[in-house]
């Protein structure tokens, strides 16, 4: 990856043109030809840098609830339990991190009441309190980063 | 890192009134924008729209938020970024509103929400997602993340990933099905 391949990815985190020849106009933008623009694309992509071009969408706006919730999980029960929580097919995002509170999940489902659904089954089929800590506030959701 | 948010429930607000083009819009852009010299009017033909349609459709989902951004999803592992951590702060209910859009000023950070406490085994209320080079460019970025804040007197706590277990890709889905 040169320095256009990271102008070219800098630029387009910002958001893509809408308009009738978006490509063009950031080849515009950046000082090279169109065709020089897709090929590099076209190569981040086949390299896996870059994973797609569109929308990222809010899901909660769209419908659901969410929830971010941990559990604190005996080191060795940690792999039994993880395979419990993993099971759901409403978990989504499960991390083992490095701390007294070790697994943490999102779970996705249609309503805020099916969350404490499953809260209360996985606490019933671990024995382990399950911690909810649904988002109350965004302060900022950034997703993009400077190269 | 791949940013995707997961989704697996159809059903929409009455107030959003997503009419049948634009969920059949939303579908289709789940897998990406052709790399193509004309990718609306490419769209607009497998959608029986025209290009302007396509566009404004588009423009009207970014300005009621439910797309959050248009643009290029990175990988970040890909990009260098290897390292980033749960950052969590205890921060007075009163300073809050003030320190969670300031920490979301700085690159490295993702993601900054409000979270309940849950008291007395977990203190923090603020939820931030950091990312480094590695695990000490990480903890430099908190370091300055909590100085240029004027966090310094706050109790905070690193969690660092050390294993994922799925990261669900598909967001959207018009037939609700399991897993």
């Amino acid at each position: 990856m040169d320095e256009l391949d990271r102008k070219i990815i800098n630029q387009l985190q910002a958001g893509l043109p809408l308009s009738a020849q978006p490509y063009a106009e950031v080849a515009t933008q950046l000082g090279v030809d169109e065709d020089e623009l897709i090929t590099r694309l076209q190569a981040l992509l086949d390299n896996k840098v870059l994973s797609r071009f569109g929308p990222m969408y809010d899901a909660q706006k769209m419908g659901g609830a969410f929830s971010l919730v941990a559990m604190k999980v005996p080191e060795d029960d940690f792999d039994q339990v993880a395979e419990i929580v993993n099971s759901y097919s409403e978990v989504a995002h499960n991390y083992q991190r490095d701390h007294a509170f070790n697994l943490w999940f999102v779970i996705a489902t249609e309503t805020h009441q099916q969350i404490g659904e499953v809260n209360r089954d996985i606490q019933q089929r671990t024995g382990l309190k399950v911690y909810d800590f649904p988002k109350l506030v965004e302060y900022y959701v950034g997703l993009q980063l400077l190269l | 890192m791949d940013m995707k948010v997961s989704f697996r429930h159809p059903r929409l607000p009455e107030q959003l009134a997503l009419d049948d083009q634009d969920q059949a819009l939303i579908m289709l852009l789940q897998t990406g924008l052709s790399l193509s010299m004309s990718p609306y009017a490419e769209l607009g033909r497998r959608l029986g729209m025209d290009e302007e349609e396509v566009i404004s459709r588009i423009e009207n989902l970014v300005d009621r938020n439910i797309i959050k951004r248009f643009g290029v999803v990175v990988r970040h592992h890909e990009l260098g970024y290897r390292a980033n951590a749960m950052v969590v702060w205890d921060i007075p209910d009163d300073r809050i509103s003030d320190l969670g859009p300031c920490m979301g000023q700085f690159d490295f950070v993702t993601l900054c929400y409000r979270r309940p406490r849950c008291l007395p085994a977990w203190p923090y209320n603020l939820f931030t997602m950091i990312h480094g080079r590695d695990r000490d460019d990480v903890l430099d970025n908190v370091e300055l993340l909590a100085a240029r804040c004027g966090l310094d007197d706050l109790q905070y706590d690193v969690l660092f990933s050390i294993r994922r277990f799925k990261q669900r890709g598909a967001i959207y889905r018009k037939v609700e099905k399991s897993d």
